[in-house]
């Protein structure tokens, strides 16, 4: 067991899998000879060579599009979006042909793409290049869109995502690069569409993922001074949406807060909380909480920032309000 | 080229020609739903094309898609079927006439957006280099497609990369009714490729043989030394879709393209060179009528998909 940032761990997921199978190779923006504008694939271009890290020009479209056509011809493309902002400019790409293609055309083929993307606000980028959109490509039944909030987590679906023959979305959030976890020795791999127990609790079920589960975890060592114990379910995967452990851990608690990042309005926390509605109304103690980004354009004022951005005393506060 | 070879592609533009005015009846008696966009006058371009390609070779082409499937050797029930919604098409009645494709034949669609595919192109062929396969891929689009984002993304990366891709551009005079020239900065397609010092030529289109050998040219230097862009002017005889008014030209200007029908052009060859006797030929499109026939009833005869195909062949692992 070694404990490693999220960086290291998404950088040893792509190597491994490089190493493991000939088919996998990377394309995208300073991939290669940069190392990669995150330093995510630092090191990559000397070991695996131009043919396997392939830097492109600044064109999403196109990008996304022949790892489309590529994985289409068989092989297994990692396509980095320097942010996932710059997909809206691949939109056609994902929506169109990575989500569509295969039962489109009958099953024909596959299309074994991974498009890495990096998301999320706190860093001062303005509003274009801050944004939390997760839930817009959560829309698209085709694609499978994957948002980890550990190290581990990182690591095993990432390896998972390559290895999978369906298109997945990966997102990475900009600021969860350092964060540090445990990550197991040897071969891991996490199972996409599967909900994961991050902390266990009797009193509230937190429903979050990627970096609002870190948020969360905090939120939950203050309330447990307080005496509330929250149970927390990490998402991992939005699409295909895993309510089995969200619908288990509400029947014990009868209370939820959803925590997410982007805006609140037709979001994460709005399907949640329909589910959890539809499926479990007769364990409902208290109206469903919801904590997630103010409805404006992120400002670049670090100050402004913040106050849009959820917080860990806003979901303290939204707990407190439900139990 | 041999007579069997010539009177192939014969047949071929001929087989074309009457699957799509079977497909016409059949849309206008509301058994084929949704858009329908008629490849009629320009048949030369993919029969002359394909005929050079080996199988190893990738062929993918936009949303007016049934001759280049029939040239790739999808047949005809398989294309009517998919016309018609039924689970014997090609694409099991899920993606109708603009999403056709046969990954067998190498035919990899048909496909609606426009200009999309251009970059699937790219990539195909990157998957091929990439395995030191010698496959070319042969990318269909129309002129309207090189006036957006994609072709340009496209065609460029395929320089940078020098990938093995053949861009064809059937110039049909239309995007849909807005003319090349109300939509092209430049009057020839072929002078946007020397924005990426990228090999091209133009060649008129509606004689097959001038196609076929241009293409071969052009497949040549493609297998010897990268990318090129093949422009062949053409004209469709019919609407953009089914649905077209055509008020952007005259019926004269329809008319004048008509008398060089490729299906005429070409048959006044094979008779001047005495490769077949007008007998011969009428005798080959009788055959092809009565095939057409019989396709038009298998597929009216074929089962609509079963309710189980609802949520078939969206994910390979797990359910949505």
């Amino acid at each position: 067991m070694a404990i490693i940032t999220m960086r290291e761990a998404i950088s040893q997921a792509l190597w491994e899998e490089m190493e493991r199978d000939e088919r996998v190779f990377i394309l995208g923006e300073e991939v290669g000879v940069w190392g990669g504008t995150y330093a995510v694939t630092k090191g990559f271009y000397d070991h695996f060579g131009p043919e396997r890290i392939r830097d492109t020009p600044i064109a999403e479209s196109v990008i996304v599009g022949a790892a489309n056509g590529a994985a289409m011809a068989g092989l297994r493309p990692v396509a980095e979006l320097m942010t996932i902002n710059f997909a809206f400019l691949a939109m056609d790409q994902i929506v169109n042909h990575s989500a569509k293609l295969r039962s489109m055309f009958g099953g024909q083929f596959t299309v074994p793409v991974v498009i890495r993307a990096v998301g999320g606000g706190g860093r001062q980028l303005g509003a274009t290049h801050s944004q939390t959109p997760d839930v817009v490509f959560a829309h698209f039944p085709g694609l499978k869109v994957v948002a980890p909030g550990t190290p581990l987590d990182a690591k095993g679906l990432l390896k998972a995502s390559i290895r999978s023959d369906d298109p997945v979305l990966f997102i990475e959030h900009a600021t969860l690069y350092q964060t540090r976890g445990e990550v197991p020795d040897g071969e891991v791999l996490q199972p996409i569409g599967v909900s994961k127990v991050q902390r266990p609790g009797r009193d509230v079920t937190l429903v979050t993922y990627s970096k609002m589960l870190q948020l969360s975890l905090q939120a939950a060592e203050q309330l447990s001074t307080e005496g509330i114990e929250a149970e927390i379910v990490d998402l991992r995967t939005l699409r295909p949406l895993d309510m089995g452990p969200v619908l288990d851990s509400f029947r014990r608690t009868n209370r939820a807060v959803i925590v997410e990042e982007g805006w609140r309005s037709y979001g994460v926390g709005a399907e949640v909380a329909a589910r959890i509605y539809e499926e479990a109304f007769d364990y409902v103690d208290a109206p469903i909480g919801r904590v997630a980004q103010k409805e404006v354009p992120l400002p670049y004022n670090r100050q402004l920032e913040q106050m849009a951005l959820p917080q860990v005393d806003d979901i303290v506060r939204a707990v407190r309000e439900v139990v | 080229m041999n007579r069997n070879e010539q009177l192939r592609m014969y047949r071929e533009m001929v087989l074309v020609r009457r699957l799509e005015e079977a497909a016409a009846a059949l849309y206008q008696q509301g058994k084929i739903g949704g858009f329908l966009h008629l490849y009629i006058g320009q048949e030369s371009v993919s029969t002359g094309i394909v005929s050079v390609r080996k199988p190893q070779d990738r062929v993918i082409t936009a949303y007016r898609d049934h001759g280049v499937a029939i040239s790739c050797g999808v047949s005809p029930e398989a294309v009517l079927a998919e016309l018609m919604g039924k689970a014997t098409g090609t694409s099991k009645g899920k993606g109708g006439s603009m999403h056709l494709a046969d990954v067998g034949l190498n035919f990899w669609g048909g496909h609606a957006i426009v200009g999309a595919h251009l970059p699937l192109a790219a990539g195909m062929a990157l998957a091929d280099k990439y395995r030191g396969s010698d496959a070319v891929t042969l990318c269909f689009f129309g002129d309207g497609a090189t006036n957006i984002g994609y072709f340009h993304e496209a065609l460029n990366l395929s320089m940078v990369w020098r990938l093995p891709v053949l861009w064809i551009c059937e110039n049909n005079l239309y995007g849909m009714g807005t003319s090349v020239e109300r939509a092209s900065a430049v009057p020839e397609i072929r002078q946007k490729a020397d924005g990426y010092g990228m090999p091209n030529s133009r060649v008129e289109g509606m004689n097959v043989l001038d196609v076929r050998q241009a293409a071969e040219q052009a497949l040549a230097a493609v297998r010897s030394s990268g990318p090129y862009l093949l422009e062949v002017t053409t004209y469709r005889f019919r609407g953009h879709s089914m649905g077209d008014p055509e008020r952007y030209r005259t019926s004269d200007e329809v008319q004048r393209w008509q008398e060089d029908d490729p299906i005429g052009v070409y048959r006044k060859w094979l008779a001047d060179n005495k490769v077949a006797s007008a007998k011969d030929l009428d005798g080959l499109e009788a055959e092809v009528e009565k095939a057409i026939e019989a396709a038009v009833r298998f597929a009216e005869e074929s089962p609509e998909p079963a309710a189980e195909a609802l949520y078939a062949d969206m994910y390979v692992e797990g359910a949505g």
